[in-house]
Parts: C-alpha cells; sequence; structure tokens
C-alpha cells in the first residue's frame, strides 16, 4: 500500500464541559505515518482529546486540522473516509456475522441507493486478511474470544479506509497475548504508512510498541517524546502519583 | 489451503440450504414474490363463494388490461373487485407497512423487542379511534370515517408527544426515547380504558378497532392509505445504509459518517407515518411487525438493505394469509390469527436467540 497517513495539528485545543475545563490549551503535532500513543491517568482527557480529534465534540477553544484543513470545515461523511476509529467494544442488538461486521465499515463510502460495490467487497476482504482473520469470515461474532472481536473490530477500522486509525483502549479485557497480537498490528498498519494514535493504559506495552508517547494529565499535555523520556520516574511519581517500581520496565 | 477451505473447515454447520439463501437473498426475494403472487389469487379467490385460481387469475388480467376473454358470471368479477380485492391488497399493504416500520424501529432501537406501536402509536391511534366512535357526528373525508382519521392522527400525536417530551432533538439516548414510550404509552391506554368504559353499546366497535380487522376494507382508504406506506417504505429503504451504521450505536455510528441526530429523526418520522398508516386501515394488528422482521433476519442476518424489502415482501404475504385464515374461521379477528401464529414463532426466537451480547 503506497497511501500515506493522515498529518494532524492540534493548536491551542481547550474543551469545556460547564465550569470543568476538560482540556487545556493543548498544542499537538503528529506527522503522516506516525505512531503515537496518548497516556495518562484517569480523567486526564485522552478520550475527550480522541472525541474532539475525530469531530464527535466541538472544542471550546483552539482546533483541529486534517492534512492542513480545518475539522469543523469538513463534514461528517469525509472525515469518516480519512478517520477510522476502533471502538472499545461495541453491543450489538442481532446476531452478527464478522464479515458482516466488516462489511459496516464500509458505509461512509457505499452508495445509498445501491449498497456494497465489488470495490466495498474487495476492501473488506482485504481488510480481513491484513488483520489476519479470514478463516473467521463465517463466525457469529458472539463465539468468538475477547481478542478476536477486538481483531474485528480493528478490521472494520482498516476496512473504512481512513489514513489514520484511532484506538481508545484497544487492549482493555484482553490477555497478555491478545494485547501484544492487536499492537504488532498496530505496527504493521503504520508499516503500511497509515497514522495511529491510540489510548493505553499498560505504560510497559506503550513503551514497546510506540516510538513516540504523549503523556496527558489534569486535560493538560506535560509531556512529549520518546518512552524513556516521556515516562522518567521523577514523572511517574509526580503524574501517576505511584512508585515509580511499579511500572518495572521503566525503573 | 486457500480461505475458503479455512472458512469451511472453521464453519462446519454453516451448509444448506438456509446458508445459500443467505448468500443469495435474491433467490429469497423472487420466492417470497411468487408466495406473494399466490397469496394474492387465494386470497381473492377463496372465500363462501369460490372462484377458481384461473378464474380469478382471468378477471385480475383483464382489469389489468391484459385482454383475458369474458368467460365468468358477472357477480364473480363483482366479488373479485369490489370486495376481496380491496381487502387482499389492504392487507398486502398493512403486512408490508408493519413489517417495514418493525425492522426500522428494532434498528433504531437497538432492541430485538421492538415492534411498531412501541412508542404509544398503538395506544394513540387506538384513543384516537375511541374518539372516533364516541363522537356521535358522522364525518367522511375522502370516503374515510372520523375512526380512521382520528386514529392516524392518534399514533402521530403519541410518537410527537414522546419524541418531544424525551427531548429527541437534543443529546437524549434512544433508551430515554424508548422509557418515555412506556409512560406516554400507558397514560394514552388510560384515556382509552376510560373512552371504553363510558361508551355503553359502542364498547364492541372500539373493542373491535384494538383487536384489528380487514373487513372493513375498500377502495377509497386503501388508496389514500397505499401512497402513505410505499413512499414511506422506500424513503426507509433509501435509508438502509444509516439504520445499518446505527446498529453500532451512536459514538460509531457517527465515527462511519452517519448523522445519528438527523438521520434517527427523520427514520423514526418515517416509520410512524407508514405505522400510522397502517393502523388507520386495519385497527391494532400485532405480531407481524415484530416476528417478520425476525425470521427474515434470522435467515439473512442484520443487513437493512437487504432485511427490509424481504420483511415488506413476506409480510405482506403474510398477512394477506393470516387474513384469509380468519375469513374461512367465520371472520374471527386477524389480529388473533397473526398472534397465535407469531407468539409460538416468538417464543422460539427468543429461546434460541438472547437479546443482545457484548463484542
Amino acid at each position: 500500500m503506497s497511501e500515506r497517513g493522515l498529518r494532524i495539528d492540534i493548536e491551542g485545543l481547550g474543551l469545556r464541559y460547564g465550569q470543568t475545563d476538560v482540556l487545556r490549551d493543548i498544542d499537538l503535532h503528529i506527522g503522516a505515518g506516525e505512531r503515537l500513543c496518548l497516556v495518562g491517568p484517569n480523567g486526564a482527557g485522552k478520550s475527550s482529546l480522541l472525541r474532539c480529534l475525530t469531530g464527535l465534540v466541538d472544542p471550546t477553544s483552539g482546533g483541529v486540522a486534517l492534512d492542513g484543513k480545518a475539522l469543523d470545515a469538513v463534514e461528517r461523511s469525509a472525515i469518516a473516509r480519512s478517520i477510522s476509529v476502533v471502538p472499545s467494544g461495541v453491543d450489538l442488538p442481532f446476531s452478527m456475522r464478522v464479515e458482516e461486521v466488516v462489511q459496516l465499515g464500509r458505509i461512509p463510502h457505499e452508495n445509498p441507493f445501491t449498497g456494497a460495490t465489488d470495490e466495498d467487497h474487495r476492501a473488506v476482504a482485504a481488510a480481513l486478511a491484513r488483520v489476519g482473520i479470514e478463516e473467521l469470515r463465517g463466525r457469529d461474532v458472539r463465539e468468538l474470544s475477547m481478542g478476536e472481536r477486538q481483531l474485528v473490530l480493528v478490521a472494520m477500522a482498516v476496512a473504512q479506509g481512513g489514513r489514520l486509525i484511532v484506538l481508545d483502549e484497544p487492549t482493555v479485557h484482553l490477555d497478555l497475548r491478545h494485547q501484544v497480537e492487536v499492537l504488532s498490528m498496530l505496527t504493521r498498519l503504520t508499516d503500511d504508512g497509515l497514522t495511529v494514535l491510540a489510548v493505553l493504559h499498560d505504560l510497559p506495552l506503550a513503551a514497546h510498541f510506540f516510538p513516540r508517547l504523549v503523556l496527558l494529565d489534569g486535560g493538560r499535555l506535560v509531556a512529549d517524546g520518546a518512552p524513556a523520556e516521556v515516562l522518567s520516574p521523577a514523572r511517574i511519581r509526580d503524574v501517576y502519583r505511584v512508585d515509580p517500581r511499579f511500572v518495572p520496565a521503566l525503573a | 489451503m486457500t480461505t475458503t477451505d479455512l472458512a469451511r473447515q472453521h464453519a462446519p454447520v454453516r451448509r444448506g440450504s438456509l446458508e445459500a439463501l443467505r448468500r443469495r437473498p435474491v433467490v429469497l426475494g423472487l420466492a417470497g414474490l411468487l408466495v406473494l403472487a399466490v397469496a394474492i389469487v387465494a386470497g381473492v379467490g377463496l372465500g363462501t363463494v369460490h372462484i377458481s385460481p384461473s378464474e380469478t387469475i382471468a378477471i385480475l388480467a383483464h382489469r389489468l388490461g391484459w385482454g383475458a376473454e369474458e368467460t365468468w358470471a358477472q357477480s364473480s368479477e363483482t366479488i373479485v373487485v369490489t370486495l376481496r380485492l380491496p381487502r387482499v391488497l389492504t392487507a398486502l399493504i398493512v403486512g408490508l407497512g408493519l413489517s417495514v416500520a418493525g425492522v426500522t424501529f428494532q434498528g433504531l432501537l437497538r432492541n430485538p423487542l421492538a415492534d411498531p406501536y412501541i412508542l404509544g402509536t398503538a395506544s394513540g391511534a387506538a384513543l384516537g379511534a375511541a374518539i372516533g366512535v364516541l363522537i356521535p357526528i358522522q364525518i367522511a373525508w375522502l370516503g374515510l370515517g372520523l375512526v380512521n382519521i382520528l386514529a392516524f392522527v392518534g399514533a402521530l400525536a403519541a410518537i410527537a408527544l414522546v419524541y418531544r417530551v424525551a427531548g429527541g432533538g437534543g443529546r437524549s439516548t434512544m433508551t430515554s426515547i424508548l422509557l418515555t414510550g412506556y409512560a406516554v404509552g400507558s397514560m394514552l391506554a388510560a384515556g382509552l380504558s376510560l373512552a371504553m368504559y363510558l361508551s355503553g353499546s359502542q364498547l364492541r366497535q372500539i373493542f373491535n378497532y384494538l383487536l384489528g380487522s380487514l373487513a372493513g376494507s375498500d377502495w377509497q382508504s386503501l388508496l389514500i392509505g397505499l401512497p402513505i406506506v410505499i413512499t414511506g417504505t422506500v424513503l426507509i429503504l433509501a435509508r438502509a445504509r444509516s439504520l445499518n451504521g446505527l446498529l453500532l450505536g451512536d459514538d460509531t455510528a457517527l465515527h462511519l459518517g452517519v448523522d445519528v441526530r438527523r438521520e434517527r429523526a427523520i427514520l423514526l418520522g418515517l416509520a410512524s407515518l407508514v405505522t400510522a398508516a397502517a393502523v388507520s386501515l386495519a385497527g391494532l394488528i400485532g405480531f407481524v411487525g415484530l416476528v417478520v422482521p425476525h425470521v427474515i433476519r434470522l435467515i439473512v442476518g442484520p443487513n437493512a438493505r437487504v432485511v427490509l424489502p424481504l420483511s415488506a415482501i413476506f409480510g405482506g404475504a403474510f398477512l394477506i394469509i393470516a387474513d384469509l385464515g380468519a375469513r374461512m374461521a367465520g371472520e374471527l379477528p386477524v389480529g388473533i390469527i397473526t398472534a397465535v401464529i407469531g407468539a409460538p414463532i416468538f417464543v422460539m426466537l427468543l429461546r434460541r436467540y438472547r437479546t443482545g451480547y457484548q463484542l
């Protein structure tokens, strides 16, 4: 795949719910094809930042630009063709098969009247192959393990064809092997040229799989850089308020 | 080993005719049209006066302007054209409309237990019809009785009230709309009980409406109801994509480019309009809008683009056949027949499929 990832520029971004500042003055530039992980304690504003970035909420101040174009000037369907978001979990009301779920990723491309075209079917097949779950295509999703389900959602995002893949805690509920499997998948997506942005709680895994970490705390961006730089013992103590020895890989 | 081999190896139970239909839903659609055609001919031909299938087809073809020598008695043609055909076509439209509305409500509410009546339309229509029965003056407009008109208005008023109270235009979830629908429905049902209590000798007329019947069908009301149901159905079909996106919940639908708030309002409005037209034509006929979409979904999977047209075809055929059964059993209310057939199917489905799960 020769397609290049999406470039994101966030400048002076602030978000306020009622009297609470959820995000304050965030400046963040993510280059095309980068793989970046947002880390930080609960309530630091990681998910809110993702919501601003994907156009789900409008920031109170500042703004987001995709490839230099202001996000609020881009239509929702166009955003959906540029940014694929992997949900951290989905409640399905009906029994569905893997390929049917992955097919839903093609919604932003489908013609409202004619439905899925050959191109859509090819994209679904390619996504299943890229994520390595072709053999699951006919299975009912509820027969799958949590790890397999997460891969199905990643495949749906790949089928969606976004040049940026966003994941909010993709490894929650997964055992170590499946966490590694999902995160290795993300490195392959950046190998394809896509930009990948994830939120993770597991600091050692984040440090291992992402060349660049961004640490948020209390709605502010407190550190941005290589894992060893960002996750210094002093910062672990300040931000997470735990003894840095609990993060052995970094100690 | 190729992918297909792997798929077979991993899914050994997925063979047989049902799986073939799932892969080729068009075949199921054609089969449905055939069933529908047979149901129409049977529905028109069978009754206290039997008219043979060939004669029925000849009369229908004649009416459609396809030649055919007139070899039948004039009385047969009268029975077919003025009595049975409007009734069969009304059954078709009502069954089709309720099934399409059922698919839409189930998808919108992300709730497999939803049916077209879930947001208070049934109680609203029933209260409207009861008021129509109780008002002592006879008003007819475009050939529609006051009962039909007030049932239609009542159904739409109920859903509009639910939508307003739940704040449907804002950030309200479908759960709050569902709960509001239940509350408003209960309130309207109380009004209906009061109307029935006060109705005296007219109780039976209200009761007939509640049970649902196609006995009162005629061309005039059909020709008013038909365009509403068909237009609503076509417009819903054109939004199948949004309905599919909404299966995944609001946030994921937004991420897939679905304007959730707008699409939800439009789909809710269209499905309510179709439901209102159906209940004003035939009263409250249960289980069609609940069971038909489920059976179809069970065979072809949840893709609304496939489920909607198939539910329309089979829903129409099902109600024609149920109404035929009702007539053969000496004019039982058709709602009884659909419930007798539908309830066991529904229980069976519930036992096989638990209502939702995590992915």
